[in-house]
């Protein structure tokens, strides 16, 4: 089978109308400055983790915003918090802190 | 009559120029540089009708050929300031001189590329500027870091722009078409090179951009990939690695060019952030500050004193020719007021 990268989700429709956003804006709050991600790239491409294995940060992120949480928790024990992401990032987005902030919203909502 | 400064050569400091003097006004221009529009001469062809830099050279030389300018060229002005009843202007010799109004036209300059060390420009020779690329194309010799003609050329947007940790957050504007417009040199001039652009946003605002951006993916097969670069590194055999995420395939991206072309953004020019210091008119970033962008934006806020062209903000040349013109009406109605005063 080929792998098209996108493990984190089955190929369906988004539906915007449906998603609950309430965990994105409590991520918004807790680390305001990923208002400003516009996207680039940048993160994951620099990002330690990727290099051994599929993780990107971007698309974990991306999942987020988009209100889709399924398998990201899981996805997150990739990240070794190494910073390297926060370093590059143009719009100055803080990614140490809000993958922190991800990681704890998820583990709440799980428990 | 009455007496205007302009302080630079540029095309926005020549076309005011041109267009008091035909108006009636003594005019004079003051360029740092021995020679005017230095920052045409770098380059070959200006989108989007790819004329020849050089018939703009000559157009806007022609026009100081008038007795109502004297040139000075060689005088870099240091400080400007307004002395009760005129402006007065010292250069860097301690030399002075005196107008009824100042044009300030002291554009810009582009972004020192070596600030961003992770894509190693003065350290690979295979990592150049959009301007190195500029003089390459003019001189018909596209060459790798072995001398050699390149098989794979790429361009990065945004290098100083976009970007906080460069500190500008603005857009410098003319980058994303400019990137096009060599593109397509790249592949005219090699025909077997492939030309890939990494973009964030691909920004065709002005007229014949987007048709220019078609034709580069329809009649030059150049490729454009979205996501960017996040480090280079130099290869063995003097090639340079790249490192990107595919933002729309959302994997991860790597691959070798012969050459990486640093799209540097637009800064203002040292001239500029002096003397938009030294007037207090200096804005965000160290451009000039104008009143109102909708209304007043030759105007700085100072009476008899204005600003035009790319020492206000990234501009095309066309635009800052435009804006000159503006400029020029803004000054002759000034004059015409002191007149009265008078
Ligand atoms: C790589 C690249 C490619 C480009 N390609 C195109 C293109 O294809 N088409 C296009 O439309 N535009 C292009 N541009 C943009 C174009 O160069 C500018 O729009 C244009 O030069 C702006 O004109 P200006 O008169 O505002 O400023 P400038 O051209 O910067 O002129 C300002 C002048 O002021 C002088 N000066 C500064 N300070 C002082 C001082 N204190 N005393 C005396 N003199 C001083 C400077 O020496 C300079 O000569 C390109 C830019 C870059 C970087
Ligand atoms: S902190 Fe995590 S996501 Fe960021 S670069 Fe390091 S491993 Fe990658
Ligand atoms: S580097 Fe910053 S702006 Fe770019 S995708 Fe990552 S978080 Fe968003
Ligand atoms: S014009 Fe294009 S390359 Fe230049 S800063 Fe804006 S988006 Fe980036």
């Amino acid at each position: 089978m080929i792998d098209f990268g996108f493990a984190l989700k089955q190929t369906r429709q988004e539906n915007l109308d449906k998603v609950s956003l309430e965990k994105y804006h409590k991520l918004l709050e807790l680390e305001p400055s990923f208002k400003r991600c516009f996207q680039c790239g940048n993160c994951s491409a620099t990002c330690s983790a990727r290099q051994f294995t599929d993780f990107s940060i971007r698309r974990v992120h991306t999942s987020f915003r988009r209100g889709e949480y399924d398998g990201l928790a899981q996805e997150l024990r990739k990240c070794m918090l190494c910073g390297k992401c926060t370093l590059v990032c143009p719009r100055g987005v803080n990614l140490r802190s809000l993958i922190i902030n991800m990681r704890q919203i998820l583990d709440e909502t799980e428990k | 009559m009455k007496k205007v400064a302009i302080i630079g050569a540029g095309p926005a400091g020549i076309e005011a120029a041109s267009i008091l003097a035909r108006n009636g006004v003594e005019v004079t221009l003051f360029e740092k540089s021995e020679t005017p529009l230095k920052n045409l001469q770098d380059k070959a062809f200006l989108f989007p009708n790819f004329q020849s830099a050089q018939e703009i050279i000559d157009d806007l030389s022609g026009k100081l050929l008038t007795d109502r300018i004297t040139t000075a060229f060689g005088v870099d002005i240091a400080d400007v300031k307004w002395q009760g009843a005129e402006w007065k202007l010292v250069d860097s010799k301690e030399q002075t001189y005196v107008a009824d109004a100042v044009l300030i036209a002291t554009g810009y300059q582009v972004f020192d590329a070596h600030r961003k060390e992770e894509l190693g420009y003065g350290i690979y020779k295979g990592v150049i500027t959009s301007l190195d690329m500029e003089q390459m194309i003019k001189h018909g010799k596209i060459l790798n870091a072995n001398g050699d003609e390149p098989k794979r050329v790429t361009f990065l947007q945004c290098v100083g722009s976009r970007d906080e940790k460069s500190g500008n957050h603005y857009c410098s504007k003319i980058c994303c078409v400019t990137a096009v417009k060599q593109a397509i040199e790249v592949r005219k001039q090699l025909p077997k090179c492939e030309a890939s652009v990494f973009y964030m946003d691909l920004r065709m605002w002005g007229q014949g951009f987007e048709e220019m951006y078609r034709t580069a993916q329809e009649k030059y097969g150049v490729s454009f990939v979205r996501g960017r670069i996040s480090e280079a590194a130099g290869t063995f055999d003097g090639r340079v690695q790249l490192k990107s995420e595919d933002t729309l395939m959302g994997l991860p991206l790597k691959m070798n060019t012969d050459l990486l072309v640093l799209m540097v953004g637009m800064e203002a020019s040292c001239g500029t952030k002096v003397l938009g210091k030294a007037c207090d008119i200096s804005g965000d970033y160290g451009f000039i500050k104008s009143v109102n962008p909708h209304l007043y934006d030759n105007e700085t806020g100072k009476p008899g004193l204005f600003a035009a062209g790319t020492c206000k903000r990234p501009m095309s040349v066309s635009d800052s020719i435009n804006d000159a013109r503006s400029a020029a009406l803004a000054i002759k109605d000034y004059l015409d007021t002191i007149k009265i005063e008078n």
